[in-house]
């Protein structure tokens, strides 16, 4: 059992480690998380896989209806690039990116506004709040965006000092 | 069927049975603990040493432990490394006739592991209302019999806090308090001149040490307590009492033991010893002790006790006055107000505190504070602190900017209000249901009435009137609606009392028909006072029941 069936076995313990989304998803989410988050003199997102984070939450956390609304929404954000450029997200320009999510973070502003109690949330709130969530729990959102101290030893409530970078 | 003979058997292991263990084995007698869950060993069983990212759900609760815990889940520190401390609901259901959240932990350490901490002295205001407007039965103590037993229990303890010298909050034996925060400094000052001293903000007084006791602590400030806490910076069984207890050589210690039912002798008229369902077999075991301390927290202590019928107690033990399961009450909390402030620009605040600022009662203390609306009273615990900007609109390197930015200072306060005594306000057994070790079902049947309603609406109106004359710009007022239980202060429902006829225990907290059965945990209440953090009074009530119980038990009495 070596050679094909070895790569067989460890393709499935690789496609095991996803809970909900596939790798094609995860991608897409991290690409997603880049240009809501994008690396500047920290780093972003997608350095910090805010997608397998998102996998983790919405499989785990999720009810089964707002997995559907998460689920739905990267079909219909794929239908919004196509509209809106003719593509595929993951072919857009980073420009064509940000102007797309811009867009639809608009769309999202308005269905919060108006919507009723009982209507789940926008695909694209999910979204935004898991990337933003991933990004300040992972190592790196912690660290290199905030200042991690797991142990401050004192309460200064006066301090000059930021508590981030 | 094994028979176990002891000097005393504690039932329970939170913070009045951590209490009852310490002391009993201190002063020599050979103890049997009893606790229905799981043993939680100090450090060694915590999970708070996990940075966020080493958490599957980053602290998230999933589906599984809401469909685990539907109660328990909803519990404001309920969290991926706590939940363990909480109890899987399906284990014991409890029938709600009306909307009752009931929070348990069931481990070695009880809700010790996962209480508020905060720790406030109970004063003659709290002992002689019940006195002064007629409800419920009079306190059979005052401040002064229990003013010796909060010294000594604080200073084992460790509460950190500010002496203040307020009649109707008494000093304590505190350890330095946590400090203020620039804005909360500056709202104290105002407040205390805008309001000529009648309201004021302290600190918040907090089983947190700031100084370390032995092998505990000082605090870290790491914002994790609910986890447990391997520096032993707060106080909880597991920390602090159950080692002095162990270190004695006079503790047993039974985890996943449910104490069903308290045997009693008609012929000698005393308890002489408990029936326990082991968790985990379902066998039936009896102990025998002289002394009994029922620590099982308000609501199973008052389960054992309707459930330990027999010939000479047709409705559980020692309830000839019929008591027993009345009179519970919660505390209403949850209104308050919220606000911003505009400057301190440049400051920010580092570490995470584990507790922020008290407002003392300033309604109702005397003649000159009684409001014509409601009585009793009602305090606030609140804070100020600073953040970075969260959340804002669109995407990209422009929102990154805006959460690089430091939001606006803020400070909210919340009321904990008092709950009156309230005869109806009961628990019974279900007649028919039964959980998975075959007790009854507990029907929880309790609710906030007009006084409750009318004392809140003027704590949430009086929050904003603080938070303006401190300096806050668009000051909002809220009420989280929250449900009796909610408030985790569950008491009263084997109260103390003078006469035998209305009430269940004695001044020492002696069962008045059982005198080898003390009970000091919250069920002991006559009032629920409005003074948050009841834990310290049942430490103190608890050390001092046994000093009696064992003078007693020297005299031959017991």
């Amino acid at each position: 059992m070596i050679g094909a069936q070895a790569f067989l076995d460890s393709a499935c313990t690789r496609s095991n480690t996803h809970k909900i989304l596939n790798s094609d998803q995860i991608f897409l989410l991290n690409e997603i998380g880049e240009t809501i988050f994008p690396e500047t003199d920290t780093p972003g997102a997608r350095a910090a896989d805010v997608g397998s984070f998102m996998d983790v939450i919405v499989a785990d956390c999720y009810t089964p209806e707002d997995q559907k609304v998460f689920l739905n929404g990267l079909e219909k954000l794929q239908d919004a690039a196509k509209k809106s450029f003719g593509k595929d997200f993951l072919k857009l320009s980073p420009q064509q990116r940000e102007e797309l999510l811009t867009a639809i973070d608009q769309e999202h502003i308005q269905y919060t506004k108006n919507k009723g109690q009982n209507d789940p949330a926008h695909y694209f709130r999910m979204m935004k709040e898991l990337t933003l969530a991933g990004y300040f729990t992972s190592e790196i959102g912690a660290t290199q965006f905030n200042k991690y101290n797991p142990a401050p030893g004192r309460y200064d409530g006066c301090t000059t000092e930021k508590p981030w970078h | 069927m094994h028979k176990n003979q002891f000097d005393a058997i504690v039932v329970g292991t939170g913070i009045s049975g951590g209490w009852a263990a310490k002391e009993l084995c201190e002063k020599g007698l050979k103890t049997l603990v009893l606790e229905r869950g799981r043993d939680v060993k100090h450090i060694v069983d915590y999970e708070d040493m996990k940075a966020p990212w080493e958490l599957p759900h980053r602290g998230r609760k999933t589906q599984e432990d809401i469909r685990r815990s539907p109660i328990q889940s909803g519990v404001y520190n309920f969290h991926e490394t706590s939940k363990n401390f909480f109890v899987n609901d399906h284990d014991q259901p409890y029938e709600q006739v009306k909307p009752f959240e009931w929070a348990r932990g069931y481990q070695v350490g009880g809700r010790s592991l996962i209480w508020g901490r905060q720790c406030y002295r109970r004063s003659d205001v709290d002992f002689e209302a019940n006195a002064r407007d007629g409800y419920g039965v009079d306190w059979p103590i005052r401040y002064k019999d229990i003013a010796p037993w909060y010294d000594y229990v604080e200073s084992f303890v460790g509460v950190s806090g500010s002496k203040e010298g307020l009649p109707h909050l008494p000093d304590g034996n505190f350890q330095p308090p946590m400090p203020m925060n620039c804005l909360e400094k500056y709202v104290a000052e105002r407040v205390k001149k805008g309001f000529n001293g009648e309201r004021l903000i302290i600190h918040g007084r907090t089983a947190n040490l700031t100084q370390q006791i032995g092998t505990r602590g000082p605090c870290q400030y790491r914002g994790k307590c609910e986890s447990g806490c391997s520096y032993g910076g707060y106080f909880s069984s597991n920390a602090a009492t159950l080692p002095a207890a162990a270190a004695t050589g006079n503790m047993t210690l039974r985890p996943f033991s449910v104490v069903s039912e308290v045997l009693y002798d008609k012929e000698k008229r005393k308890a002489i010893g408990v029936r326990v369902i082991d968790a985990e077999t379902l066998e039936v075991f009896e102990y025998y002790a002289k002394v009994i301390f029922l620590n099982a927290s308000t609501l199973n202590t008052t389960l054992i006790l309707l459930n330990s019928k027999s010939d000479a107690f047709p409705n559980g033990l020692g309830n000839g006055s019929g008591q027993i399961g009345h009179n519970l009450m919660d505390m209403p909390y949850g209104m308050g107000a919220t606000g911003t402030f505009e400057g301190f620009k440049d400051k920010f605040t580092f570490g995470s505190r584990p507790t922020g600022i008290f407002v003392p009662r300033f309604r109702n203390i005397n003649e000159k504070t009684k409001s014509p609306h409601f009585l009793r009273g009602y305090t606030y615990q609140g804070g100020a602190g600073r953040g970075r900007i969260s959340w804002a609109d669109g995407v990209g390197t422009q929102l990154k900017e805006k959460l690089s930015e430091a939001g606006a200072w803020s400070m909210s306060i919340t009321a904990w209000g008092e709950h009156l005594p309230y005869y109806d306000n009961k628990v019974t057994l279900d007649p028919v249901k039964k959980d998975k070790f075959g007790m009854p079902v507990l029907r929880i049947d309790c609710e906030f009435r007009e006084n409750e309603k009318k004392l809140g609406e003027d704590a949430m109106n009086s929050a904003a009137e603080i938070l303006e004359m401190g300096g806050l710009k668009n000051v909002k007022t809220y009420d989280r609606g929250k449900i009796p239980g909610s408030c985790i202060h569950e008491t009263g429902t084997a109260r103390m009392g003078k006469d035998p006829k209305t009430s269940v225990l004695n001044k020492w907290n002696q069962m008045h028909e059982v005198p080898n059965v003390f009970i000091t945990d919250g069920s002991a209440m006559a009032s629920s006072s409005c003074i948050p953090g009841p834990s310290i009074t049942y430490m103190a009530l608890t050390a001092r029941a046994v000093d009696y119980a064992v003078s007693e038990m020297k005299k031959g009495n017991i």
